[in-house]
């Protein structure tokens, strides 16, 4: 499993999706997400930090069935155009959505136009926060902490196949 | 990859049928540890409420929505609660467990229950006492009979106090009667955590806790403590006894039989069946040449106590000895018996039987013990082991060499009148060893087994580091068994790790510088050795007073919790390998590890490093003797030590 997240690190064009046929709703990405983005990265010491960290996933529902909801790293990506300070631009490497908070203003422009919802209100910090694809570790903190493996981590094509293959099994 | 065995157990028997258990492809609670990773974080910090149907509710821990559940319940309040339901279902384990024993006592004491004898008159006289029974004039089972009816009716009882309470300083009774926390009846008690924590009732954190420890102190006070004083009584007060421990328990060539659980009910009574002339021949009819009988868990120590019965070893080992492929049949009763044993035992020949109506398996054979019939049950029982024999596959034992020697059998009573000698039999030879500084002080170190930390490690690290700044250690449970695994339980053993005052007391009294005082339930026994410090004077009037400290290093079960509670609310100093599931809560966690030490007197400390913890108890117990204006310890260097692991 690590083996494989490792090497998904280093594809193009991944996100995290969620199978939603599998999402019961445990929060357990949300807290994972938060322990990872703390400065101590373990859930006991990371609620005694000066600035609690910022969960930038959310399990949500969405018409009824639950969801793990995620920034889709957008190929068009309409935060980036909305974003005024540059402090949103496009990996051209990976093809990820990459945030600056330095350069980051706190207009919440891209809160407002992203179709997902993904973009999250630091009001604290007074800057927007958003999936990063975990760079401090070799796997995704979400996708490892899923107790029942609706998260998935890769290319569109790759979650389509899995979809597929499932539909036909 | 390959190391696997020897990171998950400190023990090398251990470690041999682990590392089997991975080449057999056979799931044990290890691997199951590591597919349930990671595990919820909601739950770990105590912040997951389903008491009702308007949840589950979960509160953010890092101050996000949502902060109340449905109800308006905060993260104080769910936590709390959750942390008094496992008060809850530890009381209710031991103490039901004490309730058997009465059952037994007076069914016993009227001849219904005709295996069994009232071994311990001395101590029925004592108990009687308690209770208010004129004994004057009365036969042993007519007091048996009293007694056990009185016992049995503390369990329903609606007010007043109860008896065992009245054993603990006067100073600490006053206490708990100006906290409210004197227990009333240990059902009522338990019952009342339930209602307490029922949607919309109680929501402040401190006044749910406070009854926590009320109910706590009615198992340690209570129901505990009757099942300690009615088992000494029904089936003899233990006195020190040499014996064996570890899988190298079981043999070769003879029909192995293990039980296990917790009470002594059944076992006691099955250790005089595996000498059945008639058994032992059909045995030899099958080609064994004996059956042996051995222990697992708390069973194991009621039995080892009390007859020399070696144990196979602790929590964690109990899929380890069927995986030797040598045990022909394991019985279980209550408590801390893995539902995994079914799955494990169907890849050998071993054959499971449950005994309790209380804790039975699906397609497990079970044969209900009664008392009235114990004797033709226990034999039933072996019969089956010995039968099953003949299935044994030879070459699929495997059976570890590891075996240690050690001595149990310690009790309040016993123990230190050992110190006091044969005709002194007091307990100022203790006192004046503390006051006079060769010992620092005393330290219970308790609890289970948990996959969460290496199998054995933590104890035995912790005891190792408490006997050489010369703190003796008293011991229950399954950290006994880590312990005497390791040889920490023999005499010999304070040459090799205990510190010079330690020593000197150990060599002049003959006894092992860690004292093995029984199963789980006789944790109450550590609550009247102290209160028995307290009555020989100079160390303080009441037990908070007292240098001593508690420790679970590798808890898991809800029992360790309650136990827990009962020392801190008894004034000790209590620290836990890995927290309780409350972290999630700053106020609940700030009042039971700092705020709790004003209101009681003891208080708790979470520290996953055993040698750290120990470190943390030594502090205490000097804080203490700092506040009784005791000199400092005769011995301030470290020993020599014979040993380099020391």
């Amino acid at each position: 499993m690590a083996k494989d997240l490792l090497q998904k690190k280093k594809t193009k064009d991944i996100k995290i999706y969620c199978d939603i046929t599998k999402c019961v709703g445990c929060k357990s990405c949300e807290l994972a997400c938060a322990v990872e983005h703390s400065q101590t990265k373990n859930i006991f010491t990371a609620l005694r930090e000066k600035a609690l960290p910022k969960k930038r996933v959310r399990a949500e529902n969405v018409s009824s069935k639950i969801i793990s909801l995620h920034c889709q790293h957008c190929e068009d990506a309409p935060c980036i155009k909305a974003c005024m300070s540059g402090a949103l631009s496009k990996d051209e490497k990976t093809g990820a959505t990459l945030h600056d908070k330095d350069k980051c203003v706190g207009c919440w422009m891209c809160v407002m136009t992203c179709p997902f919802g993904a973009i999250v209100r630091d009001v604290e910090n007074h800057i927007a926060v958003k999936c990063d694809l975990c760079p401090d570790r070799e796997d995704f903190a979400c996708v490892v902490a899923c107790p029942t493996g609706a998260l998935f981590v890769g290319t569109k094509e790759e979650f389509g196949k899995k979809i597929k293959q499932k539909k036909k099994g | 990859m390959s190391e696997k065995h020897i990171e998950r157990s400190y023990d090398p028997a251990s470690q041999k049928m682990i590392k089997k258990a991975g080449e057999e492809n056979i799931q044990i609670a290890w691997d199951r540890y590591d597919a349930m990773q990671p595990q919820c974080g909601f739950g770990e910090l105590g912040l997951c409420c389903k008491v009702c149907n308007m949840g589950p509710c979960r509160i953010d821990p890092f101050g996000e929505e949502p902060q109340e559940g449905v109800c308006g319940a905060t993260k104080d309040t769910i936590a709390a609660r959750n942390l008094v339901r496992m008060i809850a279902s530890g009381a209710a384990a031991h103490s039901d467990h004490g309730r058997d024993i009465a059952h037994a006592l007076i069914l016993a004491a009227k001849g219904d229950a005709h295996d069994y004898k009232l071994k311990s008159t001395e101590k029925l006289k004592r108990i009687a006492e308690i209770y208010g029974i004129d004994t004057q004039g009365k036969s042993i089972e007519k007091l048996g009979e009293e007694v056990g009816e009185k016992c049995l009716a503390e369990f329903g009882q609606q007010h007043g106090e109860l008896k065992m309470t009245g054993r603990a300083p006067a100073k600490r009774q006053a206490l708990w009667r100006k906290s409210g926390i004197t227990p009333r009846g240990i059902d009522r008690e338990i019952v009342e955590i339930m209602h307490r924590t029922h949607m919309g009732v109680d929501n402040d954190y401190k006044n749910i806790i406070n009854h926590g420890m009320r109910a706590a102190l009615a198992d340690g006070w209570g129901g505990s403590m009757i099942a300690t004083e009615l088992s000494d009584i029904l089936f003899g007060s233990p006195e020190p006894i040499r014996a064996t421990v570890n899988l190298g328990v079981l043999k070769e060539d003879e029909v192995n039989i293990v039980v296990h659980g917790h009470e002594p009910t059944l076992s006691d009574v099955v250790q005089e069946a595996a000498k059945d002339a008639e058994l032992l021949e059909l045995a030899k009819k099958y080609g064994a040449k004996g059956i042996n009988l051995v222990g697992m868990c708390c069973t194991a120590n009621e039995i080892l106590m009390r007859h020399g019965i070696p144990s196979a070893g602790n929590f964690l080992q109990q899929e380890l000895a069927i995986l030797t492929g040598s045990v022909e049949l394991m019985m279980v009763d209550v408590q801390c018996i893995m539902p995994a044993l079914s799955s494990v035992a169907n890849c050998f020949h071993t054959k499971l039987v449950t005994t309790s109506p209380k804790c039975k398996f699906p397609g497990v054979e079970h044969v209900e013990f009664k008392e009235e019939k114990a004797q033709e049950i226990a034999k039933d029982i072996i019969r089956k082991g010995v039968e099953n024999y003949k299935n044994r596959v030879k070459e699929r034992v495997d059976i570890p060499k590891e075996i240690k020697g050690l001595v149990a059998g310690f009790t309040t009573e016993n123990t230190f009148h050992i110190l006091g000698g044969r005709y002194r039999r007091t307990y100022r030879p203790l006192n004046d060893a503390i006051i006079s500084g060769r010992l620092r002080g005393a330290a219970g170190v308790v609890g289970c087994n948990n996959p969460n930390i290496r199998h054995d490690w933590a104890h035995i690290s912790m005891v190792k580091e408490l006997i050489k700044h010369n703190v003796l250690v008293v011991q229950t449970g399954c950290s006994a068994i880590a312990c005497a695994k390791e040889g920490l339980l023999s005499p010999e053993s304070a040459f090799k790790y205990a510190g010079a005052g330690l020593q000197e007391i150990c060599q002049a009294v003959g006894i092992p510088p860690v004292l093995h005082v029984g199963s789980c339930v006789d944790n109450s026994r550590i609550l009247l050795i102290l209160s028995e410090a307290i009555k020989e004077g100079g160390l303080g009037e009441d037990l908070s007073d007292l240098p001593v400290a508690g420790a679970a290093p590798e808890w898991m079960s809800e029992k360790a919790i309650s136990i827990g509670f009962y020392f801190v609310a008894s004034g000790v100093y209590t620290v836990f390998g890995t927290p309780h599931p409350v972290l999630g809560s700053e106020n609940v966690a700030n009042y039971i590890t700092n705020e709790l030490e004003n209101v009681v007197g003891g208080k708790f400390a979470f520290e996953a490093d055993p040698i750290r913890a120990a470190q943390m108890m030594i502090k205490h117990i000097d804080k203490k003797r700092e506040a009784l204006k005791l000199p400092p310890l005769m011995y301030e260097r470290e020993p020599v030590r014979m040993s380099s692991n020391g």
